[in-house]
């Protein structure tokens, strides 16, 4: 057989590489290597972490190629970037950059209101956000690669991770307890392909590799998310605006493998100065809520 | 020691899952290794794909490597897959400078060499000592296996298109490594090859 690139094995199987890592959000070279030093398993090359862009509003886009590209040079492990929902024409720009994964991301202000990406027509990996499992499935239907709970992105406020992480596991666990012939009504419930609920219920997991992502902002935090159940640990604003990035990139890498540990997490949770500053989800008006974007 | 052998995957980071899972269809027992006093039940140790430079600074920070050493250093049969492979050799290109690996395999590897993930691919390759059937092979963000030393067996070249002739499959001693991933497949028979290793018979 002669060789073939991105089909679905290469592309699930470089998330399953990941998995056990935290991947870091970075505006430029040098929180690159401070996330790579710190043992990140990826960077998010972005221009504005959630916290900013949260705060300074307007339309968010996808970053401008040179500081993703001047990330890549300098690290060398995997660098992600992420694309609007729905936006084909940023997903094919950072795919002929060269970009390790393409997060679709509700962090960006979405440029499609009824449809994502085809990912399938994609060399490139994709990791898309759920917020419970009929998401996730729908995501996974269009080609998504790896999938990680939406939380609530830039506020330091690990609730909504915690609520999505339980509603995705829950009710794969639900699933598990059906009958076969249950199986089809659960489908239509879940808005999801019958095949790949059947396959959930099954195997008792998700296809693909299973992060957790928006509000994690702390060694416990990150700990918690491995406990129930994560498989890698996504941190946007946590680290680069918290008062010492460095230790509390190594303090989270060392919490999210130790995660089962807790002498060691509360090692890794000492003295590493001022978290972000958080922001309650309950004070965000509903419609500035990013959870809510894709669908 | 009970009659089947027990081999631990060093659970650093990666993916570790697949490996239990594939030796487990193997026939032996197996589970993840996460912490030191763990080693001494292994009769061999599995080091999973993943990111090697996350893998070295957590073996370091966490006191792994000397262990890992005096362990090899007693024969114990070790086996590396992608990252596994490139914390198993003595020389590593193209890695951070201050990279550290657990060694015994006298090989220069380069990392990430087959290029980015748009990069990555699956083809057959021959592979001799597992069977004549070939082996379906999944490189990601792959190393490859740029000069061996002397004592080093070269187990597996990629055999046809631009790429044939790279080494991707070497064995020294009781040190296996793989540049791709035979985990993500359910063809065992790489991982089968192990335990024959572990269990001597080759």
């Amino acid at each position: 057989m002669n060789e073939q690139v991105g089909t679905d094995r290469v592309k699930r199987g470089m998330a399953e590489m990941l998995k056990g890592g935290v991947i870091m959000d970075v505006v430029d070279a040098e929180q690159a290597k401070i996330a790579e030093d710190a043992g990140a398993v990826a960077v998010m090359a972005l221009e504005r972490v959630p916290a900013d862009i949260r705060a300074q509003g307007g339309v968010a886009r996808m970053s401008d190629p040179e500081m993703i590209t001047g990330i890549m040079d300098v690290v060398s492990i995997p660098v992600m970037a992420k694309a609007r929902i729905g936006h084909f024409g940023e997903a094919k720009v950072l795919q002929s950059l060269g970009v390790d994964y393409i997060d679709e991301s509700e962090v960006l202000t979405p440029a499609d209101y009824a449809n994502h990406i085809d990912k399938k027509a994609y060399t490139v990996p994709f990791v898309c956000g759920a917020t419970n499992l009929g998401e996730a499935l729908r995501r996974i239907t269009e080609g998504a690669a790896m999938i990680r709970s939406k939380g609530e992105a830039g506020t330091g406020d690990v609730s909504n991770a915690v609520t999505h992480m339980r509603k995705i596991l829950g009710e794969i666990r639900w699933l598990r307890s059906m009958a076969e012939d249950e199986l089809y009504v659960a489908a239509k419930e879940l808005q999801a392909p019958y095949e790949l609920v059947a396959e959930v219920a099954r195997e008792g997991k998700l296809p693909v590799v299973l992060f957790t992502a928006g509000g994690i902002a702390t060694p416990a935090d990150a700990a918690m998310m491995m406990q129930l159940g994560a498989d890698g640990v996504f941190v946007g604003s946590g680290i680069f605006k918290s008062g010492d990035p460095k230790a509390r990139a190594e303090a989270i890498v060392s919490a999210t493998h130790n995660f089962d540990k807790p002498e060691i997490v509360a090692e890794a949770c000492k003295g590493l100065g001022e978290a972000m500053v958080g922001i309650n989800v309950a004070d965000i008006p509903v419609h500035h809520r990013l959870e809510d974007r894709g669908w | 020691m009970s009659s089947a052998p027990f081999i631990g995957v060093l659970a650093l980071q990666g993916d570790v899952r697949e490996h239990v899972a594939a030796l487990t269809r193997v026939g032996v027992r197996s589970g993840a290794v996460r912490s030191l006093d763990q080693l001494d039940a292994c009769d061999g140790l599995v080091i999973p794909g993943g990111e090697s430079t996350t893998m070295s600074r957590l073996a370091l920070i966490d006191g792994w490597f000397e262990p890992l050493r005096s362990m090899r250093a007693t024969g114990v049969p070790m086996y590396g897959s992608c990252a596994g492979m490139i914390m198993l050799a003595d020389q590593v290109l193209d890695a951070r400078p201050d990279q550290e690996t657990v060694g015994g395999l006298d090989v220069v590897v380069r990392r990430n060499a087959f290029g980015r993930q748009v990069d990555s691919f699956e083809i057959d390759i021959e592979m001799p000592v597992v069977g004549s059937e070939p082996f379906h092979a999944v490189f990601i963000r792959a190393p490859w296996v740029e000069s061996v030393g002397q004592d080093v067996q070269v187990l597996a070249e990629i055999s046809s298109g631009a790429r044939a002739g790279t080494i991707v499959a070497v064995r020294q001693g009781s040190v296996l490594a793989t540049s791709f991933h035979p985990e993500l497949t359910p063809d065992d028979r790489v991982h089968r090859y192990f335990v024959d290793m572990v269990q001597g018979r080759v």
